[in-house]
């Protein structure tokens, strides 16, 4: 009999500290499969993690690079600053729906449509997580939030934002892709999302940006399992899975989770 | 003979290994850890195959899997 090995090795690119989101945050996996596809690119020595604000605020504590931590939603404007100076590192914001589509709106549109170099991973779980669960600017409609007890309606909060396709008008991006952190299926091709963004930027071809569905059960009145269900059926409706634009093959195209 | 290693001090039980699980091969423990999570372990060693989805959902990063 073969001498067994190990199959998945800790991430070198994630530290030993232990992550303190919820049980069954998909934090958890988006910081693994960001540490795995660093990793895989062996860029970790000349990557700097721009941590923003929300649960993430200690991104710089748990992935094993350079970290710089930005004021609320000036994630981009952080990283354009690094990236410009140092255009040999591998830049990277890591951002919520709360701090990159409310406060930061600005920010993102801007060094979208600069082209800036460097990649964002957006995680959008449609709620404000870290301050208690308040309606975020991609609060689905009819969602219940700390701060729309009776459901969002159109009346008091107008529609939710959709970053991709708002950022896709633009001529700046290189790269933009929605994926969704729910099956195994979903959660091997936003690695390969992930993945390709980086190498977009390491191609030097300018801003690329993966927007992850993203679990939120401890706002959301759910179990966590009955959660990423609920990324699965209901958030994808809303935010459709798709490759908005890839520079490196000219093409976009519908998420094929069986792929 | 593959097997998964849960760390049981790291897991929180929060259940998405032993939900996608494909053999059905996890179950949650009745023992808690020093949080007092009960973490998920290899209910039958025999059903594993060492396919790595556990440690693929698993979004504490404490599932090793060997094979």
């Amino acid at each position: 009999m073969a001498e067994e090995k190990l199959i998945n090795r800790y991430p070198d690119a994630l530290t030993d500290v232990e992550m303190r989101y919820c049980p069954g945050c998909t934090h958890g996996t988006a910081h693994r499969l960001v540490a795995e596809v660093i990793d895989e690119l062996g860029v970790r020595d000349r990557t700097v993690t721009i941590a923003t604000v929300g649960c993430s605020v200690f991104a710089y504590e748990y992935f094993d690079t350079d970290a710089v931590q930005a004021a609320h939603g000036r994630g981009p404007a952080v990283a354009t600053g690094i990236k410009r100076v140092h255009p040999d590192s591998v830049v990277f914001t890591y951002q919520g729906d709360g701090d990159l589509a409310s406060i930061g709106m600005g920010e993102i549109v801007h060094a979208a449509a600069r082209g800036e170099n460097f990649t964002v991973i957006f995680i959008n779980n449609a709620v404000f997580g870290m301050t208690q669960g308040q309606m975020a600017p991609t609060t689905l409609m009819g969602q219940k939030t700390t701060t729309s007890p009776r459901g969002r309606t159109a009346e008091e909060a107008g529609w939710p934002i959709r970053v991709c396709e708002l950022l896709d008008t633009l001529e700046g991006p290189a790269f933009i892709a929605r994926e969704a952190l729910s099956t195994p299926q979903r959660i091997r091709s936003a690695k390969r999302s992930i993945k390709r963004a980086f190498e977009t930027q390491l191609a030097g071809r300018g801003f690329s940006l993966v927007e992850l569905l993203s679990s939120c059960w401890t706002w959301w009145d759910m179990e966590p399992v009955e959660a990423i269900y609920h990324i699965e059926n209901t958030m994808t409706e809303h935010f459709p899975l798709r490759i908005f634009r890839d520079c490196l093959t000219g093409q976009s195209e519908e998420v094929d989770s069986n792929a | 003979m593959p097997r998964v290693v849960i760390d049981a001090e790291i897991c929180k039980g929060c259940v998405l290994c032993v939900e996608f699980c494909p053999r059905d091969a996890l179950e949650m423990s009745d023992a808690t850890n020093s949080r007092g999570h009960h973490p998920a372990v290899l209910r039958d060693d025999e059903k594993c195959t060492g396919c790595a989805v556990c440690a693929l959902v698993c979004p504490g990063v404490c599932i090793e899997v060997y094979r």
